[in-house]
C-alpha cells in the first residue's frame, strides 16, 4: 500500500505583473510531493520564492501555470485541508491567548462552551497554559508563536504549512520551538511543509530536505532524504555525524545558490 | 516626581495664577489698576457667581442640555461615521466616487453651518445636535476608514486560512479593527461633540451653557462670562476623565492605551 500524496505541485509556475507591465516570474516548474505524513523542509536564499510557493500550496496564489493537488483532487479556492503557520505576527491582536485559540474551533460553529476548555488544553501542551488571559503583546515572540502553534493546531488540519514560523526568534528560542514542533508533530504525523532559510533547522527536523535555486526564476535543484532517527531531540541531532555529512553535502549545493542570490540582492535593479 | 508633589506643583499653579488675578484687578500699581474690572472682573466674583448658580440649581438645567446635546452629537455622529467608513472602506468604488465631496465638506469650517442648521431645525437642542453630528461624523468617518484599510495582511490571510467566511472576517477582523481606530480617536471625538452643542447654543438658544455665556456677555457681565468658562472647563474635564475610563476598559488589548492625548 502506498502513502497518498498530501500536497502535490505540479510544474507550478509563479509570476507577477509589475508595476511597469512586465512579468517576473518568481518559481519556474516546481515538481513537488509530500507525502502523509511526511515533513517536507524547503531550503533557499532569501527571495528564492519558496514562501511564494507555500502560498500557492495555501491556495492564497494562484499559479501562473501548473497546478497544485491536495489528496489528489485539484485545489481550488483556499487550502482548507491545511493549516498556516505565519512568519509575521498573524494572532488578532484584540483576543487574548485563549480566544485566539478557540477561535479556530468556534469559526467552525463549535459552541463557545466547548470551544474554550480544548483551546485552554491546547495552550497547555505548548506550554502556555497560565497565560490564556494575556493579549498577544503581553507575551513574547516565542510565546506569540506557541500560541500561533495552537491555533493552528486545535483545528486539527491535515496539512501544516509553515512560513519561517520560526525566523524571527533568538537561536535558544528556535530551538526550543523546535523540539515542541517535533513533540507535537510525532502525535499525529500530519503532512508538513516547511519553508527556512536555515538549513541546519530543516535537517534537523525534516524527513526531506528540498534546496531551491536563487531566484528569479527559481527551480527545485535538490531533494535529499534525511535518515536520522526519529524520535529527535534538535539539540543533540546536531552532534550526530550523519548530520554533518549531509550538511556539508547540502551545502555545497546551497552555497553557490546563496552567493548569487545574494548578488542578485543587491544588484536587484539590473537582475530584472 | 511622587504623585503628591507633582499634585501640589498644579495647585500651585492654579493659586498664583488666581492670587496674581485677585491682586492685579483690585490692588493699584503705580496708581493704575492692571486688570481693570470691567474687561476682567475678579476671582471672588466669578466664584460667587458659580456658587449663586449651583445653590440656586438654575446651572444643572444648562449642563443637563449641553451634556444631552453633546451625547446625541457624539453617538449619531459615531454611528454615521462607522457605517458609511465601513462601508466606503469596502467598496472602493463608492469611496473614490465620493472622494471630492467628503474633502469638500470637511474643509468646510463647520460654524457656517450653524446658522442653516438653526433655520431648518429651530433653536432648541437639535440645531446644535447636527453641529455636533457634523464634526464627530468626520473623525470618526476618517478613522474607521483607515482601521478598515489597514488591516494587517498577515492578520486577514491567517483569518482565511483558518476557515473564515466572509461575515466572520467582518466580526473578528475588520470590526475590531475598525473600532480600535475609532476608540483611539475618543477624545477628540468627545471633545468635538462638546464644542458642537456650545458653539451652537452660543450663536442662537434657550439654554445651555453657551446660552449661559453669550448671556452674560450680552450685559457686560464679564464675571458671569468667566463663571461660564470655569464651569465648561470643569464640565470638560469630568467628560474627557470619563472617556479615559471608558478607553481603558475597552482598549486593554493595545500595548499603549494610555497614550492619547495623555
Amino acid at each position: 500500500m502506498t502513502t497518498p500524496t498530501a500536497v502535490a505541485l505540479e510544474d507550478a509556475k509563479v509570476a507577477f505583473r509589475l508595476g511597469d507591465g512586465r512579468v517576473y516570474t518568481a518559481v519556474e516548474k516546481a515538481h513537488l510531493a509530500v507525502a502523509q505524513g511526511e515533513f517536507v523542509a524547503i531550503v533557499g536564499p532569501t527571495g528564492c520564492g519558496k514562501s511564494t510557493l507555500l502560498n500557492v500550496a495555501a491556495g492564497l496564489l494562484k499559479p501562473a501555470a501548473g497546478g497544485v493537488r491536495i489528496f489528489d483532487r485539484p485545489l481550488a479556492g483556499l487550502n482548507r485541508e491545511a493549516g498556516y503557520l505565519f512568519q509575521a505576527d498573524a494572532l488578532f491582536p484584540w483576543k487574548t491567548a485563549l480566544d485566539n485559540v478557540a477561535i479556530g474551533l468556534e469559526i467552525k460553529g463549535t459552541p463557545r462552551t466547548e470551544a474554550l476548555p480544548q483551546a485552554q488544553k491546547w495552550l497547555t501542551s505548548v506550554g502556555l497554559g497560565a497565560f490564556a488571559g494575556r493579549y498577544p503583546h503581553m507575551l513574547s515572540g516565542g510565546q506569540r508563536k506557541r500560541v500561533a502553534l495552537a491555533q493552528v493546531l486545535i483545528r486539527d488540519p491535515k496539512i501544516l504549512l509553515m512560513d519561517e514560523p520560526f525566523g524571527p526568534l533568538d537561536a535558544q528560542t528556535r530551538q526550543v520551538m523546535g523540539n515542541l514542533l517535533l513533540d507535537l508533530w510525532n502525535a499525529d504525523r500530519k503532512a508538513v511543509l516547511f519553508v527556512t532559510h536555515d538549513l541546519e533547522e530543516a535537517i534537523a527536523l525534516a524527513d526531506r530536505v528540498v534546496i531551491m535555486s536563487a531566484g528569479p526564476s527559481s527551480r527545485i535543484i535538490g531533494d535529499w532524504r534525511v535518515s536520522l532517527p526519529r524520535p529527535r531531540d534538535i539539540f543533540e541531532v546536531r552532534l550526530d555525524k550523519e548530520f554533518h555529512a549531509l550538511h556539508r553535502e547540502i551545502w555545497s549545493v546551497l552555497k553557490d545558490e546563496v552567493m548569487k542570490g545574494y548578488v542578485q540582492s543587491t544588484h536587484a535593479v539590473e537582475a530584472v | 516626581m511622587s504623585r503628591p508633589t507633582l499634585f501640589a506643583l498644579q495647585v500651585l499653579v492654579a493659586v498664583v495664577c488666581i492670587v496674581l488675578w485677585q491682586v492685579l484687578s483690585t490692588v493699584p500699581v503705580f496708581g493704575k489698576i492692571l486688570l481693570p474690572p470691567f474687561f476682567f472682573s475678579n476671582p471672588f466674583d466669578v466664584f460667587s457667581q458659580i456658587v449663586k448658580w449651583f445653590a440656586s440649581g438654575v446651572i444643572w438645567k444648562h449642563l443637563g442640555i449641553t451634556l444631552a446635546e453633546s451625547i446625541l452629537a457624539f453617538v449619531i455622529g459615531s454611528a454615521g461615521g462607522v457605517l458609511i467608513g465601513f462601508w466606503f472602506a469596502r467598496q472602493p468604488l463608492v469611496a473614490a466616487v465620493f472622494d471630492p465631496y467628503v474633502k469638500m465638506v470637511n474643509a468646510l469650517p463647520r460654524v457656517v453651518l450653524a446658522p442653516i442648521f438653526a433655520l431648518w431645525l429651530g433653536l432648541g437642542i437639535w440645531s446644535k445636535v447636527a453641529l455636533g453630528v457634523t464634526l464627530v461624523f468626520f473623525i470618526v468617518f476618517f478613522n474607521v476608514y483607515q482601521g478598515v484599510k489597514e488591516v494587517s495582511r498577515t492578520v486577514l490571510d491567517n483569518g482565511r486560512m483558518l476557515g473564515m467566511s466572509e461575515r466572520q472576517l467582518m466580526q473578528h477582523v475588520y470590526w475590531p479593527s475598525a473600532l480600535s481606530w475609532m476608540f483611539s480617536s475618543l477624545h477628540t471625538s468627545v471633545g468635538f461633540a462638546v464644542v458642537g452643542a456650545v458653539v451652537g447654543e452660543y450663536l442662537g438658544s434657550a439654554a445651555g451653557l453657551g446660552y449661559l455665556i453669550q448671556q452674560a456677555e450680552g450685559v457686560f457681565d464679564v464675571a458671569g462670562v468667566f463663571a461660564g468658562m470655569f464651569v465648561l472647563s470643569a464640565f470638560v474635564i469630568l467628560i474627557d476623565f470619563g472617556v479615559t475610563l471608558v478607553e481603558r476598559r475597552l482598549l486593554v488589548w493595545r500595548p499603549t492605551a494610555s497614550d492619547g492625548r495623555g
